[in-house]
């Protein structure tokens, strides 16, 4: 007897804030009647933060304090023990999504050592014979506006091989001159980042310019901590010998899920940087790094 | 680069796709997402609460003036459509250079989606095919397989496999080896991402089609949540692509579903694509990505005139790459001239215009002509000016392009190219009347230096229509030598009778006076150079229909004369054993529409030794012999009218020498039935002529062909049965006879027995009825011969009426025959009476009684008798139709009303109805 359970959201995009009511319906799909000994829904909040593999070594001490931080948990009884007709049964329920007292909702984010997951999962239990059937279902959440308003700041840059940092290189470089601006660095997130870049001058073709968004996660405790900057997405917005003097656009969309406004919290911190990437034909690197700052409004 | 890290940035792009994906997934990897389920949206797939940007500018521009009128939203028919242009582009940048696609598509099935994508996007060593040495069929096939792949992917669900093909295309676009190709490859690659455009345009459009499908004028209200959070999707997933120039192309072919987002989405994504175009260095790749937003922003939002002029703009920014080192170095390793590499920009700029000036301001154009000044009169863009803007436009302003053209940078853009463009507006519009030579003379010093011929032919045939269009045969001749001076060297006509057969065309379109076409003293030897038989016939084959659609007047011109013999004679002599039956006819019918108009007035001697010539000319197109036959004899009336039927001794030579003309001239013929018509035709000529000998011999002639009739001939290509057309020629014959007088040196009615023999003599289909009717049909006629006074007669003619006067012995010969006649005829009867054929029996019975009644003399009791015997035999069987029955009874009570017929009342009597019990 094959039985489906499902969750389903009343949002189609599935994201909610809290203080909000997480609402949908349980649907279940039978042949025939079945009995079963309760149907119980429950909602988890949970920050996964994990070390890289390079941090191990050095921070082993505090490597079992890295547990997994629950934000939220709570669950409420759909059902109680009874017979399902056969068909399909949709149950509808709402949840509630309060904080316990002192803690802060924090916003969805998939990240590679931190993890932030809200999870509805509906457990429906039976008879010894037949096993529990079991369904989680992923919700988005988005942390309340911030209430100070963002006042974009125009960051200006200029690029030569005078302002590089590595002083090494600096001789053998061609010379070049790129400037350009970024609308500001203080983001909101659902919006693109944008600015422009303007090749000067420059003694030898480009070959690409490129956007580098980076999360900066940093995980530890009062022994430590480890810092690790990976990259989210690469975005190339020139492509070989560019016009020079012609202004190129800076817009970059911030992927959903990848980011979230930057988070500082006593045990993990999530950051972002962008990168402008700057490869020259005889493939010489080089790179202007920006922190942003991502909040939403 | 960490792997890890990229991984994860692509199993973003995964798993978000996946949402879109409605059936169910299987042996998905995703770990955080347990949902299998086939209607709720993952999980992952994080929406934007409104405060998205898109949708913070829709309620921005909410507050914005509607849009205009929505006349201004269409492009109208007027405005050359894509399509047209594609084919135009396919054809003229080719090459036979090898090429290759780099395409590295994950094949294995049986690997997991993720590691699939992550193959595709990394270019994973082992997966990566390059498809060498392709040629340019090949590769557009294989193009055309991608697209297919594409569809399949998109039909089975794989959404996934589906963007991945359109990026990898899009990746082809910014590959620039085998450069002369380019704009084709555009072409067919930018095919692709149409159909990826419309297939998520189309997806999306039916999420929203419950419970009805969504008007096309629908707005953001309409579409409901997962619509718009599918569509969202699709925005940013492509917005992740990594490379610009897919970022780009993809964007741009799903720029429409910006519909189910926002209002203002359309109007805010074009000029952002416009300056991302901005980063593509190359300047070739980049005016066509150009060309391909301007043709989707035309497609979808063609009110949206800014960003095309911003487009325009920019391009005019980075012209000064061209000249950069990087663009040169690729052209001196590729081994591509910059003239060459130019005209490849042609299609996009041309098209970029074109979008610009449909339907702009002329303000706009102008300074659009100015822009071109100041960028040093840059010959690339100017030729796409001139392609592109209204030819009034640029016809006002003919002597300013030329001096702008002048002022071009010689090495660069070739200037007959320059020119063509300039003579494709002046064709279709006029410039100021007083600057049009100095134009012609401008044009030409510059088009008569061309050296390939094959550059020199399309320039010079695009100007000859403006020279046809407003100057003299003395101009056109003038073009014509020149034509002929430059392609006649090494044959060079051979590789260009198309576009030679244009010239051709045009001068025809201008020039409908012959007299004055054929005095151009280069037009015949313009002529000539067309040397391949087929196309020389097809050019003279268009030259006689304009004549035969424009020459009204008949003409005895010489020069049209010679001409227009000279060039029926080329279509005449292309005939041989091969050509089909209709092509000879075409030929014929053109060739007889030239002879219709030959006339020499009163000059009949002329008239008649041209169609000696003609004769001798044509003789192996039958049609045009008969119609030779026909003016000939036609002529002879003509004579006749002119001299009031008394010929003088000069004018009966000439009829005489028609006749002969007529008569040696018939037998040439292979169809019989004209052999015999033509033969009756012109014996009835020769008597009005009083050529009696003449007419005798054509007579005898049409008598003697009689028996070689077959009984059945080909009517067009079916074979039937020739009895039908043989008795009607009979009867024609047989009235024709009645005025032909004896030949003195013969028997009483010598023709009309011999005709009468050959009828007996010739082999008759079995069972039937046709020499017997031709008997019934001749009685009428000796009836007529008997009577004192002929119904008809000749002038001028005497006919047995005056020969005989009446002679008892002519008369008992006439009753003789009658005699003989009827007795043949009731023979016939009875034998049909025996085999039972008693229904046509009862027709020739009737038919019979019905010659009789009518031309009998039924004072005869003999005669009275047959007659009611015939009645009665004709209706015994109930064959007869009662109301054709009824008509004939009245119709002889009527007449025996008349004077001297009372003795018909006795034989009406003695006609009893048939009544149906």
């Amino acid at each position: 007897m094959s039985v489906t359970l499902d969750i389903r959201l009343k949002r189609a995009n599935k994201v909610y804030h809290e203080e909000e009511v997480v609402a949908g319906v349980i649907v279940l799909v039978c042949k025939e009647t079945m009995q079963h000994h309760g149907i119980c829904l429950s909602m988890d909040g949970l920050v996964n933060l994990q070390l890289s593999s390079k941090s191990v070594g050095v921070f082993e001490a505090f490597y079992n304090s890295v547990k997994p931080i629950q934000l939220i948990s709570s669950s409420i009884e759909v059902a109680k023990a009874g017979k399902i007709p056969g068909g399909k049964t949709e149950i509808p329920f709402e949840f509630p999504l309060h904080m316990k007292s002192n803690k802060v909702l924090y916003e969805t984010y998939h990240g590679v050592f931190v993890n932030i997951q809200y999870t509805l999962r509906c457990d429906v239990k039976r008879s010894l014979l037949a096993k529990d059937l079991s369904r989680t279902c992923e919700f988005i959440v988005h942390s309340q506006p911030q209430k100070a308003k963002v006042v974009p700041t125009r960051v200006n840059f200029t690029i030569t091989p005078d302002t590089l940092q590595s002083s090494r290189e600096r001789s053998n470089l061609p010379k070049f001159l790129i400037q350009g601006h970024l609308d500001a660095t203080n983001c909101v997130i659902s919006q693109p980042l944008t600015g422009e870049v303007v090749v000067e001058n420059s003694d030898v073709p480009i070959k690409s310019i490129e956007l580098q968004l980076v999360r900066v996660e940093t995980c530890g405790c009062a022994e430590g901590y480890a810092r690790d900057a990976t990259e989210i997405q690469n975005i190339q917005i020139a492509e070989g010998d560019v016009c020079h003097g012609l202004a190129i656009p800076i817009y970059m969309v911030f992927p959903r899920l990848f980011t979230c406004p930057t988070l500082e919290t006593t045990n993990f911190k999530v950051e972002f940087e962008v990168n402008i990437v700057i490869v020259l034909h005889d493939d010489h690197l080089i790179t202007e790094n920006f922190p942003l700052k991502l909040c939403r409004v | 680069t960490n792997r890890t890290n990229v991984s994860l940035y692509f199993f973003q792009l995964y798993v978000t796709d996946t949402k879109t994906r409605r059936g169910a997934r299987k042996g998905s990897t995703s770990s955080s997402s347990s949902s299998s389920s086939s209607a709720a949206p993952d999980p992952l797939s994080s929406m934007l609460d409104g405060t998205d940007p898109l949708s913070m500018f829709a309620a921005a521009s909410a507050s914005e003036t509607p849009r205009k009128e929505k006349e201004d939203d269409a492009v109208g028919p007027d405005f050359e459509s894509w399509s047209a242009k594609r084919g135009e582009i396919l054809a003229r940048f080719t090459t036979t250079e090898k090429l290759s696609i780099n395409l590295c598509m994950g094949s294995d099935r049986g690997k997991t989606c993720v590691w699939m994508f992550l193959d595709i996007c990394l270019c994973v060593k082992g997966s990566q095919r390059e498809l060498l040495n392709l040629s340019q069929q090949d590769y557009a096939n294989r193009i055309e397989e991608l697209n297919q792949s594409l569809k399949e992917a998109w039909a089975s669900d794989q959404k996934v496999k589906a963007l991945k093909i359109v990026i990898q295309c899009s990746k082809l676009l910014s590959d620039t080896s085998v450069i002369q190709f380019y704009p084709s490859k555009f072409v067919l690659i930018t095919d692709i991402l149409d159909t990826f455009g419309r297939l998520v345009y189309d997806r999306i459009w039916t999420m929203c089609s419950d419970p009805r499908p969504l008007p096309d004028s629908f707005t953001v209200e309409d579409v409901n949540d997962t619509a718009k959070e599918t569509c969202l999707n699709w925005f940013y997933k492509i917005a992740s692509i990594r490379e610009l120039l897919p970022r780009l192309y993809v964007e741009a072919a799903i720029l429409k579903c910006n519909r189910f987002l926002n209002k203002s989405g359309i109007q805010d994504t074009l000029p952002r694509l416009t300056s991302m175009i901005r980063g593509i260095g190359d300047p070739l790749v980049a005016a066509y990505a150009r060309a391909y937003l301007c043709r989707v922003g035309m497609e979808v939002a063609p009110h949206l005139k800014d960003s095309l002029n911003r487009n325009f703009f920019d391009l005019l920014g980075t012209f000064r790459q061209i000249s950069g080192e990087s663009v040169q170095n690729q052209l001196v390793m590729q081994r591509v001239e910059v003239p060459e590499y130019l005209t490849l920009y042609s299609p996009a700029i041309n098209w970029i215009l074109q979008c610009i000036a449909y339907r702009a301001p002329e303000p706009l154009l102008t300074e659009m002509m100015e822009r071109c000044k100041t960028l040093g009169n840059n010959a690339l863009l100017l030729n796409s000016v001139m392609r592109a803007f209204r030819p009034e436009f640029v016809a006002a302003r003919a002597t300013d392009f030329i001096c702008m053209i002048k002022d071009c940078d010689e090495a660069g853009f070739p200037k007959h190219l320059l020119f063509g463009s300039l003579g494709r507006s002046l064709a279709c519009a006029d410039p100021p009347e007083s600057e049009r030579l100095t134009i012609l003379n401008e044009a030409w010093k510059v088009i008569t230096k061309v050296r390939s011929p094959r550059d020199y032919i399309s320039c010079a045939e695009i100007w000859v229509e403006f020279t046809c269009r407003h100057f003299t045969k003395r101009e056109v001749n003038t073009v014509l030598a020149d034509i002929i001076k430059h392609m006649t060297p090494d044959r060079a006509f051979e590789d260009a009778y198309t576009q030679l057969q244009s010239v051709i065309r045009k001068i025809l379109t201008y020039f409908h006076d012959f007299s004055v076409l054929f005095s151009m003293e280069r037009f015949l030897p313009f002529l000539d150079m067309f040397q391949k038989d087929s196309v020389r016939v097809e050019v003279c084959r268009s030259i006689m229909e304009v004549f035969i659609k424009h020459q009204v007047e008949p003409t005895r011109d010489p020069v049209i004369l010679n001409a227009m013999l000279h060039i029926c004679k080329t279509m005449h002599d292309s005939v041989n054993a091969l050509t089909l039956e209709d092509e000879k006819r075409s030929l014929a019918l053109l060739i007889i529409g030239f002879i219709r108009m030959v006339s020499f007035g009163r000059d009949f001697e002329q008239q008649l030794s041209f169609c000696v010539e003609a004769r001798a000319t044509f003789c192996n197109l039958e049609p045009v012999l008969v119609q030779l036959i026909h003016t000939v004899n036609q002529l002879s009336m003509e004579t006749r009218r002119v001299m009031r039927g008394n010929h003088s001794r000069k004018t009966a030579a000439f009829v005489r020498a028609c006749a002969a003309y007529s008569f040696i001239t018939i037998p040439s013929l292979s169809s019989i039935f004209s052999r015999l018509s033509l033969c009756l035709l012109s014996a009835q000529v020769a008597l009005a002529n009083q050529c009696l000998s003449q007419a005798d011999a054509f007579f005898k002639a049409a008598v003697s062909i009689l028996p070689e009739v077959p009984r059945s001939i080909s009517v067009e290509g079916k074979l039937r049965s020739s009895e039908s057309f043989l008795l009607d020629f009979i009867n024609n014959f047989l009235a024709t006879l009645l005025v032909v007088p004896d030949h003195p040196e013969h028997g009483v009615l010598y023709l009309v027995r011999g005709l009468l023999n050959m009828v007996q003599d010739y082999t008759w289909e079995d069972n039937s009825d046709a020499k017997v009717r031709v008997y019934i049909s001749a009685l009428p006629l000796l009836a007529a011969m008997s009577q004192e006074t002929y119904i008809y007669s000749i002038p001028k003619v005497d006919s047995n009426e005056t020969l005989y006067g009446g002679d008892p012995k002519f008369l008992s010969e006439i009753n003789k025959l009658c005699e003989t006649l009827i007795g043949q005829i009731l023979d016939h009867l009875k034998v049909l009476g025996r085999d039972e054929n008693t229904r046509r029996q009862g027709a020739l019975a009737f038919s019979l009684f019905g010659v009789l009644v009518s031309h009998g003399d039924l004072r005869n009791n003999k005669l009275s008798q047959l007659t009611v015997n015939l009645w009665n035999l004709s209706h015994k069987h109930g064959y007869c139709d009662t109301r054709i029955s009824v008509r004939t009874l009245e119709h002889i009570k009527h007449q025996a009303q008349q004077p001297d017929m009372a003795h018909l009342t006795d034989t009406v009597q003695r006609l009893a109805l048939q009544t149906r019990t």
